[in-house]
């Protein structure tokens, strides 16, 4: 699979310091079926990706890997030096380090707003009431929504409960931010808010992995897009030459049935 | 009425609606006289009414008796209810044999049991914290002043009885079977084989018995398993018995409430790096158990109404007290008297668990409903 590694991934592999995330080999089976096979995924600090792929492809189910919300079989996924055994310890302190926006939000509904923001901060990391209030509050003005923090999730739009869900998960101060197709579940007029919170978080030095289907975010923010298809990587390669210049017959398939119509 | 007025686009005043289409014209045609069949009972309804009000208030009200010295008396007296027994008994039926300069005990404890419910119940109480620290330390006090010792006078618990021994009966398993209740309810749910298999066969075979037969089996079984000349107050393997057969059913109310939790806010607060204890009281379980109120409170009133049960194994409670009383050659035969007063008091414990349940299901609506 790696012939298709551009410039950006051609630093050697000795210099793994840099590998915010590196899975090598990973393998997962859901009983007998096989739904991922031989991923093996470098991420640099601050590199931005976008995972695309046709549905059943196995993309969402390889970033709920990456914090162990599914379990791998084989292999080795190693995130900011910690590598996810079943040490419960282990999976925790990289749950601290990673933030995950989920295709329906799943923001807790008998929490206002602002107390969305703060459990986190406040159970996990210990910060006083206070210091999580003030931040949450930063956090929710950056996604342009400062006024709606006494309000519960059920009364604001779905384009609004996302970007709260975003800065629910900024508050804990994550090295790493997982997407798991952030935009699906919401109406067209909504998608573009949401798509410029993830922009303005990029243009910050985040490191992200992001699956969508969003084609014109893969191209302006993306440092990479892979492509997967049948629980394997079919191609990796940056945004231009991506979309410009396919290699694999299934990814050009794949482009012309989104990009088509 | 046939004049026709015309206005401007967007001009239009509000009109009052005709009549029949509004006020009280429109709920006594939409309720009662939609149709013929529901014209016909109604009007049914109001016949029988008629026929069971008058006697009803004559029986209770109007023709009853509230002093006479015996059931001669109060015969001569009015044809209603002879409520001089009532009144002539009604400590019994709320002490049993608690002894008499003792009661002052049991009044006290009832106000502090009310005290202590009152952060409980309501959260928007003045400085509700340290009021909630007396609630937890209520049931020793509670204790200490019923049983005695430590300077009060020693009343055992075969001295309990009538409606108070209901209430020490009810109050205590639903204090004790909640929270056993959603820890068996989480262990059915939890990865651990151990914990899982514990907690489904505890809940299967207590749902699978009867409660008198564990009543029974507190009462007289145990005695073959425990070592000669340990005694074990039966009252307390009542309580122990009513609390576990309560809370395997609280268990499955609250398992049905879990598992309405949808699995995105188990992955977001797993996401997030909460350990499972926290994700669980501060995220799944005020959801669930919200759910789960309506189906809780009704465990609880039937828990409260099988309190009456322990009359079979000997305990006297509001039940026996009652027929004891009936039994009394002075006022023989007064039945309906005490099993209404007996009935009214289960339903207005009852009713006030169902009043209060439908208040918090309202109070926790508010604010995110979709």
């Amino acid at each position: 699979m790696g012939d298709t590694n551009t410039a950006t991934a051609a630093a050697p592999s000795a210099n793994n310091d840099d590998h915010l995330i590196e899975i090598i080999g990973m393998h997962k089976w859901y009983g007998d079926f096989h739904v991922l096979k031989n991923i093996n995924l470098n991420v640099k600090k601050g590199e931005r990706i976008v995972i695309c792929g046709p549905s059943g492809s196995g993309k969402s189910t390889m970033i709920r890997c990456i914090n162990r919300l599914e379990e791998h079989q084989k292999g080795q996924i190693i995130v900011d030096g910690i590598e996810l055994t079943n040490d419960l310890k282990q999976i925790d302190a990289i749950r601290r380090e990673v933030g995950m926006v989920f295709q329906h939000f799943n923001l807790f509904p008998h929490l206002t707003v602002l107390e969305n923001c703060t459990l986190g901060p406040i159970w996990v990391r210990q910060t006083p009431k206070a210091e999580a209030e003030a931040t949450a509050m930063e956090y929710l003005s950056k996604v342009k929504i400062p006024e709606q923090a006494n309000k519960y999730p059920g009364q604001l739009s779905g384009g609004q409960q996302q970007r709260v869900a975003i800065a629910r998960s900024l508050c804990m101060n994550p090295r790493i931010m997982l997407f798991d197709e952030p935009t699906s579940a919401l109406d067209p007029e909504m998608i573009k808010e949401v798509l410029d919170t993830m922009i303005e978080l990029a243009e910050t030095g985040m490191t992200m992995l992001c699956v969508t289907h969003e084609m014109g975010f893969a191209k302006t923010v993306a440092d990479r897009v892979i492509f997967m298809d049948g629980g394997e990587v079919i191609e990796s390669n940056e945004p231009h030459a991506f979309f410009e210049n396919p290699q694999h017959d299934r990814t050009k398939l794949f482009l012309s049935q989104i990009l088509g119509h | 009425m046939s004049e026709v007025q015309s206005y401007a686009p967007g001009t239009h005043p509000d009109m009052e609606a005709p009549v029949g289409q509004r006020g009280i014209m429109l709920w006594l045609r939409t309720n009662l006289f939609s149709s013929w069949a529901n014209t016909l009972m109604t009007l049914v309804g109001i016949y029988l009414l008629y026929k069971i009000i008058p006697p009803l208030l004559h029986w209770v009200v109007l023709d009853s008796v509230l002093n006479a010295n015996n059931r001669e008396e109060c015969q001569a007296l009015g044809t209603g209810a002879c409520w001089a027994f009532i009144k002539d008994r009604y400590k019994i039926l709320i002490y049993g044999f608690y002894p008499i300069e003792e009661r002052w005990r049991v009044n006290l404890s009832f106000v502090l049991l009310i005290f202590a419910l009152i952060p409980i119940l309501f959260d928007h109480v003045a400085m509700r914290k340290p009021w909630l620290i007396f609630s937890g330390i209520f049931p020793f006090i509670a204790a200490w002043l019923l049983l005695g010792g430590f300077g009060l006078a020693h009343v055992g618990t075969d001295e309990f009885g009538g409606m108070m021994l209901n209430t020490v009966v009810g109050v205590t398993g639903i204090a004790f079977s909640l929270p056993l209740g959603i820890l068996l309810a989480l262990g059915r749910k939890s990865h651990l084989p151990i914990v899982k298999s514990i907690s489904v066969c505890f809940i299967e075979f207590i749902r699978g018995v009867p409660l008198i037969t564990l009543l029974f089996v507190a009462s007289t079984m145990l005695n073959y398993f425990l070592p000669p000349g340990t005694t074990f107050d039966l009252l307390l393997r009542v309580l122990i018995m009513v609390t576990l057969f309560s809370s395997a059913y609280i268990a499955e109310v609250v398992r049905g409430g879990l598992q309405a939790i949808p699995k995105g806010q188990y992955e977001a607060a797993d996401s997030m790096g909460l350990k499972y204890w926290q994700s669980m009281r501060l995220i799944v379980l005020p959801q669930a158990l919200k759910i789960s109120i309506p189906g809780i409170v009704n465990t609880f009133i039937g828990l409260f109404k099988d309190t009456t049960l322990v009359l079979i194994i000997g305990l006297l409670d509001v039940l026996g007290v009652g027929r004891s009383a009936l039994a009394d050659a002075q006022w023989n035969g007064l039945a309906y008297e005490v099993y209404v007063s007996i009935a009214l008091f289960f339903f207005v414990c009852c009713f006030s668990m169902s009043r209060y349940s439908i208040y918090l299901e309202g109070k926790l609506d508010k604010g995110y409903k979709r």
